[in-house]
């Protein structure tokens, strides 16, 4: 009872919040929106047993990756309204609705949902934090450490691409250009 | 030996690859000689084969190569030198080095110099491999090798309308034998399993008569297209359109015999089927009058000489059709040496006439072309068959055949045929050589060939003489493959009646001649005389207008259909779905195209449909997955 | 009605990536193009959170750590290529981004 209720209440605002987050012209509204929904979905995970995974979504979405795209916005100054021309709603629509439609006869097919069965049951006894870490370093020692380079890159990336000589990128220069600014550090040097 | 043979087999390539280098290339005389050279090597290795062959060494075989080797299919690339290939070989090898000589003299003047030896040299070493290879899948590709050069050769003179499409209706007739010819190639392999004609052979005798004359009807259409008998000739004349010296090589003294060679090879197959051996004796007998008929009224040099090579094929066809292989044989090693004389004496007057080629307009050459007067009347004398030239034994042998074997309507019609062949042979030389100059009418001043074009005819004006000496070495060689059958008429009497009466009637046939064309009334025809209005002229002269009816009820009504098909089925049907279908394509495109914009919110979208394109069919495979058996049921209830 | 099943779940995500797909559709503005492609992560993360626990099976919650680890480098790398677009051209909006027209 108290489950359903809660999952109806987070399932309407989530919708609500997401829904709000795609069609607004306003950015910030956008912003908010998603962020909220963000942390409406974590309930989902506590109420589905996830307790880590949930708080990892709190950490990480709400925390990390809203500051980045809030700075984001800032430096893009999206903050006044958005102006986006729009095609032919009915076709955007209509694939959504079909696509929708199609994912949920999958999901529903006897076929699909018979068929599975648990690879890494859950371990008696042990909160659900724990059994993560179990699983997830001994199982996926080897995808979480790649995962973990992939975040390095990802972080290098992101310093090289934004950070370095805000007023010059030298992915966007030619070759010849990125010479002469060699040249003239050579110089400098000298 | 082996050594000899891959000589004698690919110096004439090499010679050609030689000349094809200069092909583009102005008249080199370097590009004939050394060709010619080659190919006298070759014909030096042919001599040492045949003595080989002649001393009694065993038949040489060599497997040069695996051609094919598919499961049970095995055909190699294997060459055979035994008393018959060496036969065929020393007469394509003679023939050809004194034609290619000749011809280094005679093409002097062509642009195409260096081309005609390429071709020609290339055409011998096709027919080498013709008459060397141990199976019928070499024969054939000797066989589709000569037909293609061939080809060249009669449409040499490519700027000339009626020579391309002489050499086109060559090719033509040959393919549709060599269809024939394919067919009885199948039977065989089907039926035996091999390719190979010793093995191929061996097994024949346990097949059914009807498979075997099936076969052995298949291939004699192959070999009548090439040898041009009835109804598939009248290439034969056409392809006088070629350069003489391609005429003597090709038209008369070795393509058109690869027919009767066929034949021979075959001659284990024929003998278990009399009945076809002596279909194919009626048809050179038929043929051997019909071409004779046609020769006696034509006014065009080349023509009546070809209508005699067809005339003496049939011949050998009946030799052969009698079961007279070695006879046959024999008739077609001396005939090329006296054919390709009289072609080759032939070439001389059309130079010493520029180009001219109607006897009548002749007349008196004797005097200024002493020598080639000399030469055709050997040729017309050993054609003639009048002791003791070659014609005399090769060819009275074969009327011998014909009636010892009782067949007295060939052996009449042979010998009335024999009296006809003369009286051409005469009627052209006498044309041509005797009576008044009147070729002084248009302005001509003829004059001898050049001096080496008639060394280089000696050796076959010798051989036209001495080649019947031969006769009993060259049976006692041959038979050791062939079947040895001595044709002898037994009583005495009979047979010096036959020989005298033959020899008398062909020398009054000569002494006709002579008399109606040598004397100094002969005028050019102008188509007014009484003889030439006469209902059999006018058929003779028309070649029984077979080539008519050929196109009046054969080419016209199949240009028709072809029209009717190309306007109505390839331009409405077939043209049509292959438009279409790039029409379609082409229309997606162009529509397409605005997928393409760059923009990648469009892009997006299309991602998006494709999602759901891929979603479906997930859903639908899910469906029949599910469902299979249902499906299944409603199929079977289909009928599928 | 009231008993939440693994359906309930599973069509709640459904829905939510839908109104991804239409995000990522209609959004012309990068920036939000990004919030959309988000919107369509966390709807998978619901349905993978969701099986994981009615077949008692952690693979599920290991998948959607590591989309979130995905998505947490996307945003950076991301961010950072828009950053230096904008600084050539000024503007993020998808419709002047056609350097790939043919």
């Amino acid at each position: 009872m108290f489950e359903a209720i809660a999952f109806y209440l987070f399932a309407f605002l989530t919708i609500a919040m997401f829904f709000i987050a795609v069609t607004t012209s306003q950015a910030l509204y956008a912003l908010t929106a998603l962020a909220a929904g963000m942390i409406f979905i974590s309930a989902f995970f506590f109420i589905l047993g996830a307790d880590f995974l949930g708080a990892v979504q709190i950490v990480v979405y709400s925390g990390a990756v809203m500051a980045l795209y809030a700075f984001g916005m800032m430096f893009f100054d999206t903050t006044r309204d958005v102006k986006e021309k729009n095609g032919n709603k009915y076709i955007v629509v209509g694939l959504a609705t079909i696509s929708a439609v199609l994912v949920v006869a999958i999901f529903a097919a006897p076929i699909v949902s018979q068929n599975i069965t648990a690879l890494y049951p859950m371990v008696e006894g042990a909160g659900n934090t724990q059994e993560v870490g179990l699983v997830l370093f001994t199982k996926y020692l080897i995808p979480f450490e790649v995962a973990a380079v992939m975040l390095l890159v990802a972080m290098i990336a992101g310093i090289v691409l934004a950070g370095k000589q805000m007023d010059l990128s030298l992915t966007l220069l030619d070759d010849k250009e990125i010479e002469e600014i060699k040249n003239k550090k050579m110089k400098k040097v000298l | 030996m082996e050594f000899y043979l891959y000589l004698a087999l690919f110096a004439p390539l090499a010679g050609s690859l030689f000349a094809a280098l200069f092909g583009a290339s102005p008249k080199t005389l370097i590009a004939g000689l050394v060709p010619s050279l080659l190919l006298l090597t070759s014909f030096v290795s042919s001599t040492i084969l045949l003595v080989h062959i002649l001393g009694g060494g065993a038949p040489i075989q060599v497997e040069m190569m695996t051609w094919m080797a598919t499961g049970d299919l095995y055909i190699p690339f294997g060459f055979i030198v035994d008393q018959v290939s060496v036969t065929m070989m020393m007469v394509v090898t003679v023939v050809s080095t004194v034609v290619h000589f000749y011809s280094i003299g005679y093409m002097d003047h062509d642009k195409g110099f260096n081309r005609f030896f390429s071709y020609l040299s290339a055409f011998v070493f096709s027919m080498m491999v013709l008459v060397m290879s141990d199976n019928f899948a070499g024969l054939f590709i000797g066989w589709e090798g000569v037909g293609l050069c061939s080809w060249l050769l009669i449409g040499f003179w490519y700027h000339k309308e009626s020579a391309t499409w002489a050499a086109n209706e060559a090719f033509i007739m040959n393919r549709i034998a060599d269809l024939g010819m394919l067919i009885g190639i199948f039977l065989v392999y089907w039926n035996t399993g091999t390719l190979q004609y010793a093995e191929a052979f061996a097994l024949m005798p346990e097949l059914p008569t009807d498979i075997l004359v099936l076969m052995g009807i298949f291939l004699f259409i192959g070999a009548m297209g090439k040898s041009a008998q009835f109804p598939l000739h009248t290439w034969l004349a056409d392809a006088m359109e070629g350069p003489t010296p391609v005429s003597a090589l090709i038209h008369a003294a070795t393509m058109v015999t690869a027919g009767v060679y066929l034949v021979v090879r075959a001659n284990p197959l024929y003998d278990l089927i009399p009945n076809v051996g002596l279909f194919i004796a009626s048809l050179g007998a038929f043929v051997a009058l019909f071409a004779a008929s046609m020769a006696l009224v034509n006014r065009d040099m080349k023509r009546i000489i070809a209508y005699s090579t067809l005339s003496q094929l049939g011949y050998m066809f009946v030799a052969a059709g009698l079961g007279a292989y070695w006879v046959a044989l024999f008739h077609l090693m001396a005939h090329a040496f006296f054919k390709a004389l009289l072609f080759l004496g032939a070439g001389n007057v059309m130079h010493a006439m520029h180009d001219e080629l109607d006897p009548f307009k002749m007349g008196g050459l004797k005097k200024p072309m002493k020598w080639t007067f000399i030469m055709m009347t050997v040729a017309s004398v050993a054609l003639a068959g009048i002791y003791p030239l070659a014609g005399f034994f090769s060819k009275d042998l074969i009327l011998e055949v014909a009636m010892i074997e009782h067949h007295y309507i060939i052996y009449s019609v042979l010998l009335f045929t024999a009296g006809m062949t003369a009286f051409y042979s005469f009627r052209l030389v006498a044309l041509i050589f005797h009576g008044e100059e009147r070729y002084k009418l248009f302005g001509v001043h003829p004059h001898e060939a050049y001096k080496f074009m008639l060394i280089a005819m000696a050796p076959l004006l010798i051989l036209a003489v001495i080649a019947g000496s031969f006769k009993m070495t060259y049976f006692e060689m041959v038979t050791a493959v062939l079947p040895a059958t001595e044709y002898h008429v037994h009583s005495v009497v009979t047979y010096w009646i036959m020989t005298i009466g033959t020899q008398l009637f062909v020398i009054l046939a000569i002494a006709f001649a002579y008399k109606k064309y040598a004397n100094s009334s002969v005028k050019v025809p102008d188509g007014t005389s009484k003889m030439e209005n006469r209902l059999c002229y006018k058929i003779l002269s028309n070649q029984y207008y077979i080539p008519y009816i050929f196109e009046e009820y054969l080419v016209k009504p199949y240009r028709e259909l072809s029209t009717v098909l190309w306007k109505h089925v390839d331009m409405k049907i077939v043209d049509a779905t292959v438009d279409g279908i790039a029409g379609i394509i082409y229309s997606t495109g162009e529509k397409t195209r605005d997928m393409q914009s760059g923009n990648l919110s469009t892009m997006l979208k299309w991602m998006v449909a494709g999602t759901v394109g891929l979603l479906s069919l997930a859903v639908v495979f899910g469906l029949a997955v599910r469902y299979s058996a249902e499906i299944k049921a409603i199929l079977s209830g289909l009928g599928v | 009605m009231m008993e939440i099943g693994l359906n309930h779940y599973l069509i709640l995500s459904t829905i939510l990536f839908t109104i991804g797909l239409i995000g990522v559709m209609r959004r012309k503005n990068l920036l939000l193009l990004f919030f959309a492609t988000e919107i369509l992560l966390n709807s998978v993360n619901i349905a993978f959170a969701a099986i994981s626990h009615f077949y008692g099976d952690l693979t599920g919650q290991m998948f959607a750590f590591f989309v979130i680890a995905i998505a947490a480098s996307e945003v950076a790398v991301g961010l950072g290529l828009l950053i230096v677009w904008h600084k050539r051209h000024g503007t993020i909006d998808l419709d002047s981004l056609a350097t790939m027209r043919g």
